[in-house]
């Protein structure tokens, strides 16, 4: 497997950029070689498939013009695989910015193609995905095929997002990656804080400091809060088996190990992306370049 | 007669004081960690100015988030109740009165009496409330108080998010090292605000007058926004954040009269 | 698909729910509603291309604003009384 990492190796939820090649494969024209593109508001991940498996994949930051980001990606996604734009026979643009991947064939709904790509990366077993980013958080039911089934996405209020989180770890100075571990420095989980504004849960979280409460024990409080909500809104499309959590707060052990208690339900574990080469950041990506592989196959057919 | 009217909100008591149901003093104190110490702290100041002691008072009514706390409280109504009556008695035709707090919004309908008929709360989320323009500010670097003349000078309203406390000041942030214009910003926090509030006041129907209370009626720019949105004329009196505590103490004076019979 | 548009938060849970598969793009619900916040968007259901009903992108985070004043709650909102196909539906739960 070869590797070519941008910056250093840091796995916070501020990922980090790199580009990855699954080089015990090789690529030729009969192949069916499909991309997918999904340019979200912080990163930027294509993905190139070669028949259905994963065969490259890139990440990167989304610059400031969403159709210079998607072309980016996508070249570097093919970087020293020999390929160029023309080998690839269908390309799918997904994402916040799907509208702006301008070599794209079509472009799909990020919900669509995040369940395809957790389908693709924790098999058919996978019913609900909690989905939780930086500022939005999305709960998707799907069936056996990957096809979203029920879904919502919140992203009018900032409670369970890791902007919430980061107020809070601003607020306690705790650094963000640590948060998860210290909530759960606590002999007993202390009651959710009663408010799920984070404005207002701020200024109850001031309250406990002042009766004395640890910064572990308000982190406590808070999380508890926060992961009830977020199962809340995995029971509105409905919790089934097998429940995955992915995005930004998947890495945050103290939400996790609170959503699963909530639901009572445990949720699979993370891929070992570093040698099976499924990093669910690229979800969505892998999604899209199966949709493209779809959507060839049928026109090939008409 | 003497009656006492404590509003404990979230972020001041205020206290008005009726003589024979006439305001006479008013006193305010800044809520803090200990609401019940302010309203002793907003009552002994409205008190100390008419030359008056608690003793001198028939009856203290307590309304506001904090109302259980009130201390000298003989009775309690609700904030609704006190918007009630407080529009009513301030202009007789008022028949909507809309309260914008600190941390919740009010809207009730009421009768020519002052009773309470149906009311809707905007509550639980900061963007609702007062909260909003105050941290909206903080993040525009502007006081709160300049925030409505700020807005005034906007022909449009900026696109930021604006349904949400935290997600709206991480894009004024960026808004700003942007170079977007501050006042189009300030006109958008007030026009998702009046959003908000005249929602509220739909879902009741709209019925003159329409009466604006509370800290944030002192806003000329959300004045200005919410009667774009309302599209009707809306009164403010000359002091809107006393309109509970006044209310209150107009309660109080039937409570007197109840008893006197 | 099921759509959950809106959202939740202290005060309740607050979503226009929209079946894709039920939808027939009759544009009913588009009309009745007073605050003009439905609108007709193509969404790729099964590999093709399908005309439905959603919440416009403007009223998704406002929702509790927007349809409070045709009480949701009451099971009376226009956008519902207006589908045959029962593709539209709230889900209205204030705290």
């Amino acid at each position: 497997m070869k590797e070519t990492p941008k910056k250093d190796d840091v796995e916070y939820w501020r990922w980090q950029e790199y580009r990855r090649v699954l080089s015990d494969k090789k690529w030729n024209n009969k192949d069916i070689i499909t991309a997918g593109v999904d340019v979200g508001s912080v990163g930027s991940k294509a993905v190139i498939m070669l028949d259905d498996e994963v065969y490259s994949w890139g990440i990167m930051r989304t610059g400031s013009n969403s159709p210079e980001s998607a072309k980016k990606a996508l070249s570097w996604a093919m970087e020293g695989t020999g390929l160029r734009l023309n080998d690839l026979k269908y390309i799918v643009g997904t994402g916040y910015g799907r509208v702006n991947v301008p070599m794209a064939n079509k472009a799909i709904t990020e919900i669509a193609c995040h369940a395809k790509g957790a389908n693709y990366i924790w098999g058919p077993s996978v019913r609900t995905v909690l989905d939780v980013g930086g500022q939005d958080i999305k709960a998707i039911h799907c069936d056996e095929t990957g096809r979203v089934t029920s879904f919502l996405m919140n992203d009018k209020c900032a409670a369970g997002t890791g902007r919430g989180m980061e107020v809070f770890a601003d607020l306690l100075k705790i650094p963000i990656e640590e948060i998860g571990e210290f909530s759960l420095k606590v002999d007993e989980e202390p009651p959710p804080v009663s408010c799920t504004c984070v404005a207002f849960a701020k200024t109850e979280a001031m309250g406990f400091l002042r009766k004395g409460w640890s910064k572990e024990k308000v982190l406590a409080a808070y999380t508890h809060a926060m992961a009830i909500r977020m199962g809340n809104l995995v029971k509105r499309v409905g919790l089934e088996r097998e429940f995955v959590i992915t995005g930004g707060q998947s890495k945050n052990i103290g939400i996790v190990t609170r959503i699963e208690k909530a639901l009572g339900v445990k949720c699979l574990p993370m891929p070992n992306w570093r040698e099976s080469g499924l990093d669910p950041m690229v979800a969505g990506a892998i999604g899209a370049a199966l949709f493209a592989k779809a959507l060839y196959e049928k026109a090939q057919k008409s | 007669m003497i009656t006492v009217g404590i509003d404990l909100g979230t972020q001041s008591v205020k206290a008005v004081i009726l003589k024979d149901g006439a305001v006479i003093s008013r006193g305010q104190a800044f809520s803090g960690f200990d609401p019940a110490k302010a309203a002793e702290q907003a009552v002994g100041e409205a008190l100390k100015k008419v030359k008056l002691s608690i003793n001198d008072v028939d009856h203290v009514t307590a309304t506001g988030s904090g109302m259980d706390m009130a201390p000298y409280s003989n009775s309690t109504i609700s904030m609704m109740g006190a918007d009630a009556k407080a529009g009513v008695y301030l202009f007789p035709k008022a028949r909507t009165i809309i309260d914008v707090g600190a941390e919740e919004a009010r809207a009730v309908k009421c009768d020519e009496k002052g009773f309470m008929v149906d009311f809707v709360v905007n509550e639980r989320c900061a963007a609702g409330a007062g909260a909003f323009i105050e941290a909206m500010a903080r993040a525009l670097e502007v006081k709160l108080e300049d925030m409505g003349p700020l807005s005034l000078k906007a022909e449009r309203a900026s696109p930021i998010n604006a349904t949400c406390v935290i997600f709206g000041e991480s894009d004024v942030v960026t808004l700003i090292h942007r170079q977007e214009s501050k006042p189009e910003i300030a006109r958008a926090v007030f026009d998702a605000m009046a959003d908000r509030v005249s929602s509220m006041v739909h879902r009741l129907g709209i019925n003159p007058d329409v009466v604006l209370v509370g800290g944030v009626a002192k806003d000329d720019g959300f004045v200005a926004s919410l009667k774009r949105k309302l599209g009707v004329d809306v009164l403010i009196p000359e002091y809107p954040e006393f309109a509970g505590a006044l209310g209150a103490a107009l309660i109080a004076v039937s409570r007197v009269k109840e008893t006197q019979k | 698909m099921i759509t959950h548009y809106g959202y939740s938060n202290g005060s309740g849970e607050y979503y226009i729910v929209i079946d894709a598969e039920k939808c027939i793009g009759c544009t009913k619900c588009v009309v009745q509603c007073p605050q003009s916040a439905l609108e007709l968007v193509t969404l790729l259901i099964d590999l093709e291309d399908k005309t439905v009903a959603a919440v416009t992108e403007q009223h998704r985070r406002a929702i509790k604003y927007t349809c409070s004043p045709c009480k949701p709650e009451s099971g009376k909102a226009p956008c519902v009384l207006a589908c045959a196909e029962k593709a539209i539906w709230c889900v209205w739960n204030p705290r």
